[in-house]
Parts: C-alpha cells; sequence; structure tokens
C-alpha cells in the first residue's frame, strides 16, 4: 500500500489525523485459490502504512484496492456485520482461527494486535466439509444442515402460549444463553484437529435442550443433530481448540452435556417422557 | 471410547495393586496369581471367573482398538491441513499424541504377554513363578527400559484419557469440573510411579531372585516331602 | 401512470380494525395452497419469518439470500431489544400507549392504522419468539425481564442481553430451516436477485445471479415477497453490513413499484465515531447505554484535556440541561442532531474531535462495575476491542451514524406494493415507523410483518388468482429481464478504468452524508443533486471492476449495487428538497424554531411522498397520499 493511495475522507471525521501510534508495515502470506478445484498457493504481499486503528479486514481491504488498481484480483474473504456477530468472517490468521486475540472474530481483530514488519500467514478455514470456494471464502451450509436436522422446537405461527405462561429458571435462562451465543462461523471446526463440529453441534442442540419450551424434542433433536453432524465432520477427542478458538468463548461443557443426553437419546423410552 | 476406556483404567489400576504383591516376596506373588485363579470357585470351577474377566478385558480392547480406528478414519477424511501450519492452544501433548502412545502401549501389551504370560520372549520362564519371571525379564537393561518408555506412554494416554472420559460420559458439573483434570493428573501419576517402580527396583537389586525360581524350588520340595510320605508302592 | 394511491385502510375504530380485516380476507384452502408458489426474497427477520410461516400453512415457498445461511442477516446486529405492550410491569403499558409512543415518535408521518396493528401485533411476537427458544432476559422468578428503551417511559422492552436481534433471527431461522427440511420451502443460498419480473401487470418472479458460477437464472412465483432491508449504505459509512444494499427494492422500483419517503433516515446517537480514514463501516453500540451513560461535552471550545482533567463545572451536559423530562433518553434525532451542534460548534472530544462522551462514571461509583458489567458487559468489551479503550475507566467517545431507513417501497395496508402481488416486508417497506423509529421496534416490525401480516394477506391476493395460472418463465418478459440483467452484469465486468468501486462508493457516501445526513438544506439538497449525476458518470466511465463474472467476484457485486445507490441517491436528495419541513430524521435547517429545535408543516406535508420511476436521467413523479389522523393530533414533539 502506497502512502499516497487515497482514499474517501471519511466523513464524520474532522480536522487532521490522530497524533497516534505510528503506522504499520507488514508482510502477508495470503492462500491465494481459483476455484474448488484449482491448485491453491501463498502469494506474499506488502502491506505498508496500516493504522494500528484499522482492522484486519480493512487492513486487506486497503491491499486490495491496491490490486485492483495493479490490474490483479483482489482476494476473496467473506464478511457482513463487521460487528462479530453475523459470523461471515473468519481466517485461520498465524495458525489460529480468527487470529491471536482470544474470544474476538477476524473482523473485530485490530491491527495492533500485530507489530511492524511481521509476517503474517492468512489461509482459509480448512476442514473436509468446508470445502474452499474461492481464495479464503469456505462453503459452510454443512452447519445448516445441522440445524436442519433439529435445530429448532417445532411450534407452528400462531400457536405460541402466552410468553410467561412457563417460567424459566434465570439460570437455565443464562445458560441456554451461553450456548445461544454461537454465532455459526465454524472456528470451532477449523481449530479441531479432527474437524469436529461438537462445539458448534453442542452449542445449539443444549440451547434448545436447556429450556422447558426444548423439552419435547429434546432426544430426537439430539439424535438427529448429532447424527446429521457425524455425516460431514470428525469427531471430537477433546482436545479443546474449539472453546479457545471460539468468538464467544462457548464452553466445552456444552460438548459434555450433548454427549450425556445422545446417550440417554439412545436409551430413553420416550413414550414415558412425561414422567421425566 | 469412554466405557472401554473405563474398563481398560480399572484393569489397569488392580494390575498395578495386584503386582504390589512383588514386594512382598516371590511365594506371596505366586499366592496373590493363585487366588485370582481361585476367584469364585465356591460356586463355579476353578479359572472360570478369571476367563471371564479375561474375555471382558479382550473385549474392550478390541473394542477401545475399534474406537480409536473408525474416531481416526473419520478425522482423517473430516481433516484437511494447514499449508501454513497450526497453532496449538488448548490441546496438550497428551491429547496430541493419543494416536501414538495408543499403539506403543498396544504393542508392548503383546510384548508383555509373550514375556510373562506366554514366556516366549522370556530368558527363564517357570510357570506359576510371575516374580522370578519379572527378575528374569527386568534384569536386563534394554527390556526395563523399553517397560520403562511403554509405562510413560500409558500414563500420557490415561492422563488425556481418563479426563476425555468424563467429558465423553457428559459427567459435567461446574461443582466437580475443577476435580476431573486433579483426578486424571492423579490416577496418571499413581499408575505411573507404581509401574515405573517395577523395572526400577529389579535394575537396582531391591527385587531379585538371584536368579532361583523360590516357587518352583519349593513346589518341588512340597512335592518331595509328599512323596515321602506317601507309602511306597502304595499297595496295601 | 398511476393513478390515486389507494392504502386499502380498514374502516371503523382502529381496534378492531386488523380484525375486521382479517375477516374480510378471502382464504385459500388448504389444498389450494400447494399450487401456489410465492417468492421471499431475502431471509432476515421479516423474510425469514415470513418464509417460515407461509411454508407452514401450506404454500410452496422459494426463498432467496445472497448470504451464505439465512442467518447471517443483519438484523442479527440489532442489540437492544422489541418492543411489545404485555404490560408485565404492570406500569401502565398498552397497544394503545404503544401506538400512541410510535405515532408520536415517527412524528405523525404514519397510518394511524398501521402503526396500531404493529403494537397489537407486538402481543404474539412475544408469545411466538419464547416459544421458539428464543432466551430473552428473566428475573429471579423465571419470568420475562423488561427494560425501559430509547425514551419510552415504560418498561416494555424485551432483550436478550447485547444480542436481541441475532436470537429473534435465529428463532425465525430455525423455524426456517424447519420448513426448509420438510421440504417446503426451498432454499437459495448465495442467490442476489436482481430484477424483479412483472407480467401481465403483476408481480410474476424474479432474476437471481449465482453468487458463486455467476449464472443468471429467473424464477415465477404467484406472489413475490421482498423483505431485503434498507439502504443505509448509500451514506457508506453506516452501521449496515457490507453487504446491506438497497439493489432488490430498487430494480422493483424501476419495474414500477413506487419508494416512498425515501429521505426519513435515522441517526443513531451512539455509535463509535470512525478512526481512521480507511474505516469500512461504523458499530453501533446499543442505545440502551444512555440508560446509565451521562453525556456531556468540554464546555470550553477546543479543550484537549483528557476527561478526568476536565472539572464537573466546566463540563456541559447538553442534553440533560436542555431537556429535564428526558435528558440522556431523548429520541434519536434530538440526541443525534444535539451531538452534531456541539461537534459542529468545536466541542468535539477525541483523537479526530469528532466524538461526545458517554460517561459511566456515576453508575460505576454508585452500582459499582460487577451490575455494570451485567448490564453492559458485552458492548464495554466489544469497545474496548475497536477502540483499545477501556470504558470502565475513561468515558466512551460516541458519535451518530446513518442506521436504519424509514424510507422504502410504498405498500398499502396489506403490505401489497402498486405492482399487484409483489409484497414488500420489513425495513425495506415504508410502513409504520413515519420519519423516525422508534428503539426497540424494528425488530418489533419486521416480525410482525413476517409472521403475522404478509401470511394473511397474500393468501387474499392468491384466493383472488386461483384458477388463473401465473406466466410461466417461458414468459417473454421473463427472457427481456434475463437479457437486461445480462447485458448489466456484461458492462460491469467490462469496466477497467482507474478507479475501485469502493472508492467510488466512499465518494458518493461523503456527498449524501454532508448534504442529506443530520441537517439538510436547500443549497447543500441542491448542491447534492448535481454532484451524485456527476460523479454517477464518472463512476460509468472510469471504474475498475477486475476479474470474470462466471465465478465469485465480489467487485462485480458491488459494482452493480453501487450503481444502484447512485441513483437512490438522487431520490434521497430530492425527496429531502421538496420536503420542506423538519420531521423526524429528516430536519431541513430552514425548519427550526428559534431554539433550534425541528419544526413539522402539517398542513402541507402531512403526507407520504411516492416516488414513481420515470426512465434513466428523468425526473421521477411525485404520488402523495393524505395521512389522516382520526385518533391522535399531531403535536409537537417535546422532550423537555
Amino acid at each position: 500500500m502506497s502512502p499516497t493511495e487515497p482514499s474517501g475522507a471519511a466523513h464524520g471525521a474532522q480536522g487532521e489525523p490522530p497524533d497516534g501510534p505510528a503506522t504499520l508495515n507488514l508482510r502477508l502470506r495470503v492462500w491465494r485459490q481459483d476455484g474448488p478445484e484449482a491448485p491453491g498457493r501463498f502469494e506474499t504481499y506488502e502491506a505498508a502504512g496500516i493504522s494500528p486503528d484499522a482492522s484486519f479486514l480493512e487492513m486487506l481491504d486497503v491491499l486490495n484496492e491496491r490490486l485492483t488498481l495493479d490490474g490483479q484480483e483482489p482476494i476473496v474473504f467473506e464478511s457482513d456485520c463487521r460487528e462479530g456477530i453475523c459470523g461471515t468472517c473468519g481466517l485461520m490468521i498465524d495458525g489460529r482461527a480468527h487470529g491471536p486475540q482470544k474470544g474476538t472474530a477476524t473482523c473485530q481483530l485490530h491491527m495492533r494486535q500485530f507489530s511492524d514488519g511481521d509476517l503474517i500467514t492468512v489461509e482459509p478455514w480448512r476442514a473436509g466439509a468446508f470445502e474452499v470456494i474461492r481464495d479464503l471464502a469456505v462453503d459452510r451450509t454443512a452447519l445448516d444442515e445441522i440445524i436442519a436436522a433439529g435445530g429448532y422446537i417445532s411450534v407452528n405461527v400462531g400457536a405460541a402460549p402466552d410468553a410467561n405462561l412457563v417460567a424459566v429458571p434465570k439460570e437455565a435462562a443464562e445458560c441456554a444463553f451461553d450456548a445461544a451465543a454461537c454465532i455459526g462461523c465454524g472456528a470451532c471446526v477449523a481449530a479441531c484437529p479432527n474437524s469436529a463440529a461438537q462445539l458448534f453441534t453442542a452449542a445449539k442442540v443444549q440451547h434448545l435442550n436447556l429450556l422447558p419450551q426444548g423439552q419435547p424434542e429434546r432426544w430426537a433433536r439430539t439424535e438427529a443433530m448429532v447424527e446429521t453432524m457425524e455425516q460431514f465432520f470428525g469427531s471430537c477427542t477433546n482436545h479443546g481448540e474449539c472453546e479457545e478458538a471460539c468468538p464467544k468463548e462457548i464452553s466445552i461443557d456444552f460438548i459434555a452435556w450433548t454427549n450425556r443426553d445422545y446417550v440417554r437419546a439412545k436409551l430413553k423410552n420416550r413414550k414415558l417422557a412425561g414422567q421425566s | 471410547m469412554a466405557l472401554t476406556g473405563l474398563a481398560l483404567l480399572g484393569f489397569v489400576l488392580v494390575h498395578m495393586l495386584g503386582n504390589l504383591h512383588l514386594y512382598e516376596g516371590p511365594w506371596e506373588t505366586h499366592e496373590y496369581a493363585e487366588t485370582l485363579r481361585d476367584l469364585g470357585t465356591e460356586v463355579i470351577p476353578r479359572t472360570w471367573v478369571l476367563w471371564a474377566l479375561r474375555a471382558g478385558l479382550i473385549a474392550a480392547f478390541a473394542l477401545h482398538i475399534h474406537s480409536a480406528y473408525s474416531l481416526t478414519r473419520m478425522s482423517r477424511s473430516a481433516d484437511r491441513r494447514y499449508a501454513g501450519g497450526r497453532d496449538y492452544i488448548a490441546a496438550d501433548y497428551a491429547s496430541r499424541t493419543m494416536r501414538w502412545t495408543g499403539p506403543i502401549v498396544g504393542l508392548f501389551v503383546v510384548y508383555h504377554l509373550a514375556d510373562l504370560t506366554w514366556g516366549h520372549f522370556n530368558p527363564d520362564y517357570v510357570r506359576g513363578d510371575p516374580y522370578h519371571n519379572v527378575v528374569a525379564s527386568l534384569s536386563s537393561l534394554p527390556v526395563a527400559i523399553w517397560y520403562l518408555v511403554a509405562n510413560v506412554a500409558l500414563a500420557t494416554h490415561i492422563y488425556h484419557g481418563a479426563w476425555s472420559m468424563f467429558q465423553s460420559l457428559g459427567i459435567n458439573s461446574p461443582r466437580w469440573n475443577p476435580l476431573r483434570r486433579r483426578l486424571a493428573q492423579g490416577f496418571a501419576a499413581v499408575i505411573l510411579i507404581g509401574n515405573l517402580s517395577f523395572p526400577i527396583l529389579v535394575q537396582v537389586g531391591v527385587i531379585d531372585d538371584g536368579g532361583r525360581s523360590v516357587v518352583r524350588e519349593r513346589l518341588e520340595a512340597d512335592h518331595a516331602v509328599g512323596d515321602a510320605l506317601a507309602p511306597p508302592g502304595g499297595a496295601p | 401512470m398511476i393513478g390515486s394511491l389507494d392504502a386499502r385502510l380498514p374502516e371503523g375504530p382502529l381496534e378492531d380494525a386488523w380484525t375486521n380485516r382479517k375477516f374480510a380476507l378471502r382464504l385459500v384452502n388448504p389444498n389450494n395452497k400447494r399450487r401456489f408458489t410465492v417468492i421471499v426474497v431475502g431471509t432476515g427477520l421479516a423474510g425469514a419469518s415470513a418464509a417460515a410461516s407461509l411454508g407452514e400453512l401450506g404454500y410452496r415457498v422459494k426463498a432467496f439470500t445472497y448470504h451464505d445461511s439465512p442467518r447471517r442477516a443483519h438484523s442479527i446486529a440489532a442489540q437492544g431489544g422489541i418492543n411489545a405492550a404485555k404490560n408485565y410491569r404492570n406500569d401502565g403499558d398498552s397497544v394503545y400507549r404503544l401506538f400512541y409512543d410510535t405515532i408520536k415518535g415517527g412524528d405523525y408521518r404514519s397510518r394511524e392504522a398501521n402503526v396500531y396493528r404493529l403494537a397489537e401485533t407486538s402481543l404474539a411476537i412475544i408469545d411466538q419468539a419464547v416459544a421458539a427458544g428464543v432466551p430473552f432476559a428473566r428475573e429471579y422468578g423465571g419470568l420475562l425481564d423488561n427494560r425501559s428503551f430509547g425514551g419510552a417511559q415504560v418498561s416494555r422492552t424485551f432483550y436478550a442481553r447485547g444480542q436481541t436481534g441475532q436470537q429473534l433471527l435465529l428463532g425465525a431461522y430455525s423455524a426456517l430451516m424447519r420448513q426448509v427440511a420438510a421440504g417446503a420451502v426451498d432454499l437459495h443460498t448465495r442467490a442476489e436477485m436482481l430484477d424483479l419480473v412483472v407480467a401481465e401487470g403483476r408481480a410474476a418472479g424474479v432474476v437471481v445471479r449465482d453468487l458463486l458460477t455467476g449464472e443468471v437464472s429467473a424464477h415465477a412465483g404467484d406472489a413475490v415477497i421482498l423483505a431485503t432491508g434498507g439502504y443505509s449504505n448509500v451514506y457508506y459509512l453506516s452501521t449496515n453490513a457490507m453487504m446491506c444494499n438497497v439493489t432488490a427494492a430498487w430494480r422493483a422500483h424501476r419495474r414500477g413499484a413506487l419508494f416512498a419517503n425515501p429521505c426519513y433516515t435515522q441517526i443513531h446517537p451512539t455509535c463509535i465515531p470512525a478512526g481512521d480514514d480507511f474505516q469500512s463501516k461504523l458499530t453501533l453500540m446499543s442505545e440502551s447505554l444512555r440508560n446509565d451513560g451521562r453525556i456531556w461535552v468540554p464546555r470550553a471550545l477546543d479543550d484537549t484535556r483528557p476527561p478526568e482533567r476536565i472539572p464537573e463545572a466546566e463540563r456541559d451536559y447538553y442534553l440533560e440541561e436542555r431537556y429535564a423530562a428526558f435528558g440522556n433518553l431523548v429520541p434519536r434525532d434530538v440526541a443525534s442532531r444535539n451531538a452534531k451542534a456541539v461537534v459542529d460548534a468545536g466541542r468535539g472530544v477525541g483523537p479526530l474531535r469528532n466524538g461526545v462522551y458517554l460517561d459511566f462514571s456515576d453508575v460505576l461509583a454508585r452500582d459499582g462495575a460487577d451490575v455494570v458489567r451485567t448490564k453492559y458487559g458485552n458492548l464495554f468489551d466489544m469497545y474496548e476491542r475497536i477502540t483499545g479503550e477501556d470504558p470502565y475507566r475513561a468515558p466512551m467517545r460516541i458519535y451518530p451514524a446513518v442506521h436504519y431507513t424509514m424510507g422504502g417501497l410504498w405498500v398499502d395496508y396489506n403490505l401489497m406494493s402498486n405492482v399487484p402481488g409483489l409484497f414488500v416486508a420489513g425495513e425495506a417497506n415504508f410502513s409504520d415507523h413515519g420519519a423516525n423509529r422508534l428503539g426497540a421496534s424494528a425488530l418489533m416490525q419486521g416480525l410482525a410483518d413476517g409472521y403475522f401480516i404478509v401470511p394473511y394477506t397474500v393468501g387474499d391476493y392468491l384466493a383472488g388468482r386461483l384458477g388463473e395460472a401465473g406466466p410461466g418463465t417461458d414468459h417473454p418478459s421473463f427472457a427481456a429481464a434475463v437479457s437486461e440483467t445480462d447485458a448489466s452484469i456484461a458492462r460491469w465486468s467490462a469496466a477497467r478504468g482507474s478507479r475501485t468501486v469502493d472508492w467510488f462508493h466512499r465518494e458518493l457516501g461523503r456527498i449524501v452524508w454532508d448534504h442529506c445526513g443530520m441537517s439538510r438544506s436547500a443549497a447543500g439538497l441542491a448542491k447534492a443533486l448535481a454532484e451524485i449525476p456527476a460523479l454517477r458518470e464518472e463512476f460509468h466511465a472510469d471504474v475498475c471492476v477486475p476479474g470474470s463474472a462466471a465465478t465469485l467476484n465480489q467487485s462485480l457485486e458491488k459494482a452493480g449495487r453501487v450503481d444502484d445507490f447512485f441513483e437512490l441517491a438522487e431520490l434521497l436528495a430530492r425527496d429531502a428538497l421538496e420536503r420542506e419541513e423538519s420531521c423526524g430524521g429528516h430536519f431541513r435547517e430552514e425548519h427550526q424554531d428559534a431554539e433550534g429545535e425541528a419544526r413539522r408543516n402539517d398542513d402541507r406535508f402531512a403526507h407520504v411522498a411516492a416516488w414513481e420511476w420515470a426512465g434513466p436521467a428523468t425526473e421521477p413523479i411525485r404520488h402523495r397520499e393524505e395521512l389522516e389522523f382520526q385518533t391522535v393530533t399531531p403535536t409537537v414533539r417535546s422532550y423537555k
């Protein structure tokens, strides 16, 4: 990025640039791949004059503008909300899913986490079920398949009783929320040496299994979602890498509870559900 | 994986505790072995219970290996490697080497059986004298080192396996969770210390029978006494 | 030409209007439902809930989203909450009060009947969401918690930590995936709608581009529902997601659908100020922060001392001083304009002097950090991640940013546009918020439209179509739409100019923000109307779109979207120029009182401006739908 690169003035920003920390000059080793079948390779790019206040993706934006003006194709990477909530973005940065900052999605990672002169390796997430579409973009539809298998409560619109009819203990509601915080980014899969999707699946299963509303379908849901997961992903060996990579810091406790629910789902006489 | 692992953990613990009889001496070790064969004789014929336990153990082993194989195959087909490498944050040495420590322990078990149960590899195998056989085998330095290596692998495997078992079986409650790691560490340490003590103490000479099978001598002596007491010829 | 605008408003007293309308709506019997195909474009709150409900009812639904999964739509980013007139707090709330607050909050520029229905429907939304497993905040007794939000004097906002939008969308998404699994909904992901097909005077289908292969295809349906969100990204910097765009709505507009009130844009007061020139978007922090944070700037001009060194007497808590009753909780437009005033006056804070302080030291001293952390922990963390500053120690810096657009495609009471068979739901329509939206009402409207209104009204439309086979994709209109789309894609993908799409987008955004932002003037708008077409011409001549159209090509996607933003920007400026009054999110500098408060002109402008596309480079035609207030009397909003 040449320092003279023009940029639209950020509106809302008045006055002179800040006397903040100096800019960063970085080298990026980025995975480029033209399509799912094409062979990929690393390309090295210079990214000079990057503001430490820029986000990682804004740094890539800057690089892409330069590539475009140089007559090259910009690096394909996905992002949308850039607030760490939609789960669209996700890069393997220096061997870590979502990069070095714990509990932070790639879009919320800021360049102040890096030092001047760093060589940063950027790769797409890799798993058998996550086919590389192009460059850093991968296909994560397998996660939707797991939801379609049972990640819902079957309640048709209009059939719901009053919202305060069933009290939910605050602890249970909070715990369900901890699971429901999953943004479906797939970092757990990317970080797992087994490419297992246990943390995603467990978060989705337990969000509903922990709530009273989720009880009628608890066993069927657990069985269906776990077995659908196994069609696409590897199996958990309890490394715990997923928990470290998760931008929402979802606990692997949910995996344990899902394992228990799965065993119980296999053994349960569901005709007696009303008694348990 | 976890269920068979649990069975195997139980075996490993009892096996190690049983072996402590080595510290009592050759005859006591022999009697312990006989006790195992005598289990349940009040009800069913001798050695049947032992064989049932052995059958269970073999089944657990087989299933454990089978599960490990399927898990590995699933992961291999699901996984794509990172061209730029990956960083490990939570995964420790034990969790990442399960697929190495497992086969090492498996090979060791085969060797161990061939050494002390079937006697093929034992330089001076005496049936019914475990104490002598252990000394005969472990007084060789390479064999002792092989036992050390295998038991370090076993303890590493157990450390991750025991903790992992809690997760896989869904034994997870905020109240007890901090204990799970410590239990796994403690268990692995007990097994490690117990099992390592045998080759080390043989090597330093604390466990030693001077190359004589005390049990054989005593049994032969008993035989001789018995012969002496029996009426010669036996014919009235 | 379009005749008079018939909003098909229900008759009779407001309380019974929706019930009566529902009874009057024709039904389609269960066996006939499966003969109809309904196309739903967009799978955010409104789209996912509409597609799920229609699937449950038995229609064949085709749902399209340009995301890789429906769960990613920008509804997900709404933090604060969702309103419902449950009155669980016994603090005097009621359907009527929510209706009244929404009408008043919208500065009397919305339809009474629509707003009443919205308030009425809010009750069922919460029931539905809870039944679907949305983990709303609860009290120790296990019942639902509420908070007061965005200037409301009752606590009627249901919330799920700072992630209410995400949790509600996950609820609607899971209902949608259930219908996908059941085969009722045919879900097309990574498929962007690029045109509406109108055949024989009705909406007959859509043209979509597969974003991975570049393939352009046509899909026929008996009705089309657009739930494609708002157009805040016309400003380039906004709190919207990177991909949010106006294209689907704009193409429908070009095919005849009227675009209503484009100048009603909402500026959200509590966003993180821009940090540098390469800022790609702005991040909003929930308005709930204003419940406990106190807003101030230094009294002195160009005061560069750090905040903790500025003594209490030298701080200007300008909202508290000016608006005694509401203080820091004045509506969004009021809070935003006041922030702009102090920053423009040279009293801004932060390295770029482009923000105001939002200070939590009082509540931290009163309740302690732990209490503050339970309420706002995730917002504080987010702020720290973005700015590198710790709000537990130093006050936050905030500044307004564009966040929501009240304008959108014109719809009647049944949420159908003037193009028969084209329905518009959620932020994409203009229906319920008037000139300004109340906090925690966007989620409410999206779900009301999708779960509870469109499923009825689409049925009424389809009942009238029984026995009439709709035009299939072999109709010439489809071929024409596809070839126009192909031609436009071919044109963009051949563009090899010297500037990037983003550069043009940023420049366009600067014009729109400067002249059609928080305050607007005739001179500024005239300037915008001159600058926008000029820049657009340059865009057409000099933009560079690298790569091929037959693969995933993000520059190509953006080029088409930015092109539509250019046309919309012009309409926005034109609408703002024509509306010679200040109301809600539209503030005309010529129309303010001596104290700088907005002055509405009910005599001339108590109407909806609905614009008709008249062709490229031709002035659009302004239609009016008069607003009649039978229940409430428009008053001057006062928050003092």
